[in-house]
């Protein structure tokens, strides 16, 4: 037993190595069977927004903000309908959480490293979505302005 | 018979006592204060992921940049284009670039630079900026330390080689340059060569520094005898209000120097009052000069290089304006004169001497108080070399040119003929050290050992010959650098390395202190140039006539566009390239078939221009010259160019975009 826990030390040691000891913050007992994350993160992401958040789409001027920014910062990889260096974006906020896609633009390069989704899109993608260098209140106006266009008809 | 055996055994001899001096003189590398390779290992071990304590800014001489190693490991972290073209970068060949290296005698793509120097606050090093000189077309330039890049380039009028630059005052108020060779002034300058003495001046530029932004502008330069004024330091402390600049040719020759400028015992240390000399300049004793240079500076607000004309300069002559300037007698052809931490001693390297002359700044002002002078020459009075003189440092070495300082009482001598450091003390000046330098040793660096507050614990030694220290490559080989551990009493060799060009002189500061500040990205906010395509919405391609302009965008992984038709010979194309990477060195690269101007590299958020004109008709691929993704090697393009007045027409896409 005894044998048995030293081993499977030497192996958590070897797969973690000496980076992102900041993933083990949540204690053990929060955690999804199975994995390291917890029921929130597996589906909020992770990274700044720790909390289900809803993005309201009234406020025009943000949208505006929002557009202008993501034409800048994003346009070059990311088309509303269809496949492009990205996923399509025109549905995202059907597929996924306001939280989710904050933290996708707020912290890509863990979610592409570490949560299972950004795993995942990484492995059909094959090119890691960059930081663009946007603040909190950039990606929310981000998020408004797709949430915007997700409801127009 | 007999005679000829007795000579072959005298040549034995004599062969076998020059290999047993060679053998006194070299001595066995290992054994030289050499400390066990374990220990010099540890202390000059940096480990994979680790960070080196210092930064530190080697000029490259012949290679015209600045060169940035991390110390003690000895790694090279980025060579800085700063006065020659660097194809590697693109700089020197893209638009923007190109503007940087205009001089009054057109484009330059080479120079020679000498001598980094760090901005100072109080008399240290305060990592907002480095200037260096341009020897042969002379020059100053200012690298930005935020990002490691050239911002600035200020030509310097009425100079020939501009070799006693660029050291800054203690608060970096003032910036200077110094002619190496005197010349005839602007607008009569073409005169026989031989008429040297009436002809020919030498000038010291004065200039000011903007706190705010680090530009600088000429205020003022001094007219002086026509000597070469080989290197010079600001004061510090209780002498900060005085530059010191060394010269050597009093002999005013023009010909065959090595012989006609050696013939004078002693040569000048100059003193000047710059706080006094820009006084009176601000009290009109200056006059207008006509004259030429070009100013070249980075806008930051539209990313392009202002490059403007300007005409004239203010110069002062020492007899207008008594009281600024004086000469101390200091032995022989002197080349450097180096000030210790206190401000209080002046260190000149006699070239030629078999002393270190140690000048006293309180001596100096005495001497001036008593007018204790030998005579004057231009207005300018010459100093009694007894009334001056501190003392003088007995059996340095052949050749002693640059010192500098531990902060702990003791000064470190390079010696360039028997190729050795020698330590000496403040107090008594008595050489108390000296290690060989592998080989022929220039200037020496102490991390701040220029300023008030030297680190003490490393130095490293310049050398112009690498000989047999490392693996040959050839019978050329890089110049080495040594690095020595200063901190106990006994110097210590702990590295060798190779550098980049010629390591003339270096500076180093604190990682700790330069580090936070260092950008990451342009952040595309506030990239205002131009013609930055700053959405992949306005990439685009426009005619005006026989120009054509492609608004082009990168991101990983492509062009926006990548496929451009209805180019055409005798079209003049400028691809004005924005990368819209946001993340720490996402860099892409530009390079077309035939091109003629080299690739362009861009930093995140960055935009620049190549000039192409193409020759010959055809299918033109481009590429991305940067490993940038996995998909990198798709990030690719075409471009088509049709005869001359063919109608097809001018179109651009990416996909089906
Ligand atoms: C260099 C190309 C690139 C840029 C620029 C880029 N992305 Fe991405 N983005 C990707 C890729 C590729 C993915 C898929 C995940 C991966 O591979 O890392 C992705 C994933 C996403 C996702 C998750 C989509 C999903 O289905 O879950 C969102 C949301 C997103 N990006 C938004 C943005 C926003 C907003 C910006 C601008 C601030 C942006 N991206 C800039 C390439 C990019
Ligand atoms: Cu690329």
């Amino acid at each position: 037993m005894k044998f048995l826990t030293t081993l499977s030390l030497i192996s958590i040691l070897l797969i973690t190595g000496c980076g992102s000891p900041e993933n083990d913050k949540s204690s053990a007992a929060d955690k999804t069977p199975g994995s390291e994350f917890t029921a929130f993160e597996l589906e909020h992401g992770i990274g700044p927004i720790t909390e289900d958040i809803t993005i309201s789409t009234s406020d025009l001027e943000k949208i505006e903000k929002g557009r202008q920014i993501f034409d800048s910062k994003c346009a070059a990889c990311h088309l509303m309908t269809e496949r492009f260096v990205g996923p399509a974006l025109g549905d995202v906020t059907e597929r996924r959480s306001d939280a989710f896609i904050m933290n996708m633009i707020l912290n890509p390069s863990d979610m592409a490293r570490k949560h299972p989704e950004g795993l995942k899109m990484l492995a059909e993608y094959m090119t890691p979505m960059p930081f663009q260098n946007v603040t909190e209140e950039d990606a929310r106006a981000i998020t408004a302005y797709l949430k915007h266009l997700a409801e127009q008809p | 018979m007999n005679l000829s055996i007795f000579t072959t055994k005298k040549a034995l001899l004599g062969g076998l006592l020059v290999v047993a001096a060679g053998l006194m003189i070299a001595g066995c590398p290992s054994q030289q204060a050499m400390i066990g390779s374990a220990d010099a290992a540890q202390k000059t071990y940096v480990a994979p992921g680790d960070y080196d304590e210092f930064y530190t800014f080697m000029s490259g001489g012949y290679s015209g940049q600045v060169s940035v190693f991390g110390l003690p490991s000895g790694r090279l972290f980025k060579v800085i284009p700063v006065f020659s073209q660097d194809p590697e970068s693109g700089y020197g060949y893209y638009e923007e670039s190109k503007a940087l290296l205009h001089t009054t005698y057109g484009f330059q793509p080479w120079d020679d630079s000498h001598h980094p120097h760090l901005s100072q606050t109080n008399g240290v090093a305060d990592g907002r900026w480095l200037f260096i000189n341009a020897n042969n077309t002379p020059r100053i330039a200012r690298i930005d330390l935020t990002t490691f890049e050239t911002k600035e380039i200020i030509e310097i009028p009425n100079t020939g080689g501009n070799h006693g630059s660029s050291f800054v005052t203690e608060n970096t108020e003032y910036v200077v340059g110094a002619t190496r060779f005197s010349i005839p002034f602007e607008p009569d300058m073409d005169v026989p060569i031989d008429s040297y003495k009436e002809n020919f001046d030498g000038a010291l530029t004065f200039l000011k520094v903007d706190q705010e932004t680090g530009k600088m502008n000429i205020d003022f330069q001094m007219i002086v005898p026509p000597y070469n004024y080989d290197l010079a330091r600001a004061g510090k402390g209780k002498s900060a209000d005085w530059y010191f600049f060394t010269t050597y040719n009093t002999e005013q020759a023009h010909t065959l120097l090595e012989i006609n400028a050696s013939r004078n015992d002693k040569d000048f240390v100059a003193a000047v009052n710059w706080k006094k000399a820009a006084e009176y300049v601000r009290e009109g004793r200056a006059k207008k000069m006509s004259t030429e240079y070009y100013h070249n500076t980075y806008d930051a607000a539209t990313s392009m290089v202002v490059s403007t004309k300007k005409n004239e300069v203010l110069v002062l002559r020492p007899e207008d304006a008594p009281g600024i300037m004086y000469f101390l007698p200091t032995p022989k052809s002197p080349h450097g004169v180096d000030v210790d931490p206190t401000g209080e001693y002046l260190v000149a390297g006699g070239k030629l001497a078999t002393v270190i002359p140690v000048h006293s700044f309180s001596k100096m002002l005495e001497a001036i108080e008593n007018e204790d002078f030998e005579e004057t020459i231009n207005g300018i009075p010459v100093l009694r070399y007894e009334a001056t003189i501190a003392g003088e440092v007995e059996n340095p070495g052949l050749g002693p040119l640059h010192t500098e300082f531990d902060g702990k009482g003791y000064a470190y001598t390079s010696v360039y003929i028997s190729s050795e450091i020698v330590k000496w003390s403040l107090e008594t000046f008595e050489v108390v050290d000296r290690i060989d330098a592998y080989y022929s040793i220039g200037h020496l660096m102490i991390p701040g050992g220029d300023t008030k507050k030297p680190y003490g614990k490393y130095m490293v030694g310049l050398t112009k010959t690498a000989k047999d220290r490392y693996l040959p490559v050839g019978p050329k080989q890089n110049h080495p650098a040594q690095l020595y551990d200063i901190s106990g009493d006994r110097m210590q060799l702990l590295l060798d390395f190779p550098t980049i060009g010629e390591p003339h002189y270096a500076q180093a500061i604190s990682a700790a202190k330069l580090r936070p500040n260092i950008k990451q990205i342009y952040e595309l906010e506030d990239n205002h140039h131009p013609h930055a395509t700053k959405s992949v919405n306005n990439a685009r391609v426009e005619r005006d006539g026989d120009v054509v302009r492609v608004y082009m965008a990168t991101i990983r992984s492509n062009f926006r566009p990548d496929n451009i038709e209805g180019i055409r010979l005798g079209d003049t194309v400028y691809f004005h390239i924005t990368n819209l990477e946001q993340e720490w060195d996402v860099v892409h690269g530009f390079a077309i078939k035939g091109g003629q101007m080299g690739e362009v590299l861009l930093a995140p958020g960055q935009t620049k221009t190549l000039k192409w004109t193409p020759t010959r008709t055809g299918i033109y691929p481009f590429y991305c010259t940067a490993f940038c993704s996995a998909l990198h090697q798709e990030m690719q393009g075409y471009v088509r160019v049709s005869p001359r007045g063919s109608d097809v027409p001018l179109t651009f896409r990416t996909g089906n975009l």
